[in-house]
């Protein structure tokens, strides 16, 4: 036990102090981070960039007391198609003469191509200013009165609920689980990968390196193989926590650098306009709904369920890795083939996922997540969604033994290939020895 | 007691019986020389040896208990033949690391590391990495690493490939101290003339079968063929001798073959009583390289797979 400590200890240190460690799990968060940054600002600085001339003589847009500061609108100026770029406007709007209600023949003209939710954004301005023409003449109803009535309907909330046991009934959060799962699901699906490989490697420079043997005379393989792994799998984890704590720390330091007007800007963007720009204004609700439902997630559920999966997943597979380590001889070309086996199911999985996540209830999912190979990505995917609801105690139960019993198993099965593989030079083992070396006797 | 006794060990992979049916014994403080061809069995004994591999067959009694790997593995120094060194990894920490493995305490560790890093000027080393030494230092750095524990058995496999004949000899020397301060060591290696420079005691492995065992002295009275050699002041005469037969020729020299029934007297009183002033005379015992060859001539160089069926 204390050699397995010792082992530990050394994967654990070296690849913690190691370089690439250390700018990666810098790196990887300021760079997300940046993004981030980046995409508010080039939201923000595309938003007020459209300058719109409208030559509108039948009255459509009758007040432009609606202008935004995404696209600014003028009526009538004293421009035409021909010098609208030379009056300092981006593109020009022209209504057609005949009719006021004219839903067609609608004209805008820019050099650059517009932007889809800036054209959107114009076409749902038209459409309101013809339909508030309409009810005008025909009905009688003044604009004041519509902008009152649709403020009204606006208010309408559909509210998800849950049918769930004991007659409790909790808020539904379909967009939440979704968000949560696919995000649970892929962060394991590459964490598998990333470990997985930092475990073959390591196997494999043991190997290269001759230094085996050396080791294998003061401690077992299987000891060998388990602290490696049990070591990267450390790493995996300091790396993880630095990540969330880095994250958090990056986003709100890049939000308090942004601008407090430029925030208020896009966000009045969106408000401003009551039915244009549907799209935004969906999102915002829906960033607000999530905000109210995100404590409705069982986090607590969910961090615990991530934990297991993430280290039995990680330990199912790393033993598959290392087996194919001890194999391989020198050449990456050889590994490349031999992980081809290992890393099919891995991808199997992320597209069950993909088809579970919509439909967590299905049989697929439901018996995806208890096959050791797929469930650490598919039952990640569905436990968001509710336990006991949508996964009942028994599958979670089942899932998480089947599990165990699985990470039990490919460690057993490849600490024999290590035993041998580990210790043959010269050339790589074909599936059939290895196959040989697992099921042989003593 | 001996201090490795060796009994009946085989072992048999699906196509080779890498070790069938090896015996000897090895007593406290020699320097037990392993020696066979390529793919004789070699490392395979070894291994079961060090505890790596388990026998098919047989016991091996380790200070005069049944070997057991895992509480015996401090007791043994191994220096395999694929032999290395993480690359990147500091050279002290690294002996540190290997000498915990093997059961040492980080401050007895620290003690011996220094006290052979002294010994072999190596101190300036210990924030390097392996991939900085040459090829002869990270041999050297081996050779510590293998004894930093101060086993009781030190099994050195090829230990001088890479080294040039200065560090050659500080190795040597190192080995003779420690058979001399008790240790046993089993020495694996190709290179005839170091075995007889550095051997007490030797087998000789072909096939998986041990063919020779001894001292290298009487291995070597055991395959001579009492060949003379005879130094003489004048050029030798060609008049033959019913006592001997000439085995060549030189100018002011002969090499001559006692037939049986004859002595070496009988070779002397034969020159002089024809008047030569003999200068020199000694037995010419054969070179282990000449009895290695010519016990394992014959075998193909490369060993065949066959088909096992025991």
């Amino acid at each position: 036990m204390n050699k397995i400590w010792l082992i530990i200890k050394r994967e654990y240190l070296t690849r913690v102090r190691n370089k690439t460690f250390l700018l990666s799990t810098f790196l990887t968060p300021l760079i997300f981070a940046g993004m981030i940054g980046i995409i508010v600002f080039i939201t923000v600085k595309n938003k007020d960039k459209e300058s719109v001339a409208v030559l509108d003589n039948s009255g459509v847009f009758k007040k432009d007391t609606d202008n935004v500061k995404s696209i600014k609108l003028t009526l009538n100026p004293a421009a035409d198609t021909s010098n609208f770029e030379k009056k300092g406007f981006t593109a020009i709007l022209i209504a057609p003469h005949t009719n006021i209600n004219q839903t067609d023949a609608w004209r805008l003209y820019s050099r650059k191509s517009f932007a889809v939710s800036a054209v959107g954004n114009l076409e749902d301005r038209v459409r309101k200013g013809i339909e508030d023409n309409m009810l005008l003449s025909q009905f009688r109803i003044s604009n004041t009165n519509i902008d009152s009535l649709r403020e009204a309907s606006r208010a309408v909330v559909m509210e998800e609920k849950r049918i769930g046991t004991n007659n409790q009934n909790k808020n539904g959060n379909s967009a939440v689980a979704y968000g949560v799962g696919y995000g649970a699901g892929f962060l394991i699906y590459i964490t598998l990968f990333i470990y997985g490989a930092m475990v073959m490697r390591g196997v494999m420079e043991e190997k290269t390196n001759r230094i085996a043997e050396v080791i294998i005379s003061s401690v077992k393989p299987f000891q060998l193989m388990m602290g490696k792994i049990i070591g990267v799998g450390a790493v995996g984890l300091t790396q993880f926590l630095l990540w969330i704590v880095l994250i958090t720390v990056f986003s709100s330091v890049i939000g308090a650098l942004i601008p407090h007007d430029v925030l208020l800007q896009a966000s009045e963007a969106n408000k401003s306009m009551p039915v244009g720009n549907m799209q935004g204004n969906e999102a915002l609700m829906g960033l607000a709904k999530a905000s109210n439902e995100l404590s409705s997630v069982n986090w607590l559920l969910v961090a615990g369920c991530f934990i297991f999966y993430f280290l039995f997943g990680y330990l199912f597979y790393a033993a598959l890795f290392a087996a194919v380590g001890s194999s391989v001889n020198e050449d990456p070309q050889d590994a490349q083939s031999l992980m081809f086996p290992i890393t099919m199911p891995i991808i199997l999985a992320i597209v069950i996922m993909v088809n579970a996540i919509t439909h967590p209830d299905s049989s697929l999912a439901t018996w995806s997540s208890m096959i050791p190979f797929f469930s650490p990505i598919v039952m990640m995917a569905r436990i968001p969604f509710g336990v006991p609801g949508t996964v009942p105690y028994w599958q979670l139960g089942l899932s998480m033994f089947l599990l165990v019993l699985g990470f039990l198993g490919t460690t057993w099965l490849s600490a024999k290939i290590y035993r041998t593989g580990i210790l043959l030079y010269g050339k790589k083992a074909t599936w059939k020895e290895m196959w040989k070396w697992a099921f042989r006797k003593s | 007691m001996a201090l490795l006794e060796i009994k009946h060990l085989k072992k048999y992979y699906a196509t080779q019986k890498a070790v069938d049916d090896i015996s000897f014994s090895i007593e406290p403080g020699t320097i037990f020389g392993l020696l066979g061809p390529n793919g004789a069995g070699k490392t395979t004994l070894l291994r079961m040896i060090t505890g790596i591999f388990y026998p098919d067959q047989g016991d091996i009694i380790f200070e005069g208990k049944k070997f057991d790997p895992e509480k015996d593995a401090f007791r043994i120094g191994y220096m395999p033949e694929e032999r290395g060194l993480y690359k990147k990894m500091k050279i002290g920490e690294q002996a540190l690391y290997l000498a915990q493995l093997k059961g040492m305490t980080r401050a007895a560790a620290m003690e011996q590391i220094k006290y052979w890093f002294n010994k072999f000027e190596m101190q300036t080393w210990w924030n390097k990495k392996i991939e900085d030494l040459s090829k002869g230092m990270q041999q050297k750095l081996q050779f510590v690493i293998t004894v930093l524990h101060q086993p009781s058995l030190i099994i050195l496999d090829e230990p001088f490939s890479g080294l040039d004949p200065v560090n050659s000899n500080l190795i040597k020397e190192e080995i003779f101290q420690l058979a001399k301060s008790g240790r046993t060591i089993i020495f694996s290696t190709h290179r005839m003339e170091q075995v007889e420079e550095i051997c007490d005691q030797i087998i000789l492995v072909n096939k998986g079968a041990k063919i020779l065992d001894g001292s290298v002295n009487a291995v070597k009275q055991q395959y001579k063929e009492n060949l003379f050699h005879i130094g003489m002041a004048s050029a030798p005469p060609v008049s033959e001798s019913p006592a001997f037969e000439i085995a060549q020729r030189g100018e002011f020299e002969l090499v001559v073959k006692i037939r049986t029934g004859y002595s070496t007297n009988d070779v002397l009183q034969h020159f002089i009583a024809q008047q030569i002033i003999v200068t020199e005379f000694h037995e010419m015992l054969p070179s282990l390289n000449t009895i290695f060859i010519r016990l394992v001539e014959g075998t193909a160089t490369a060993r065949q797979f066959q088909p096992i069926t025991a």
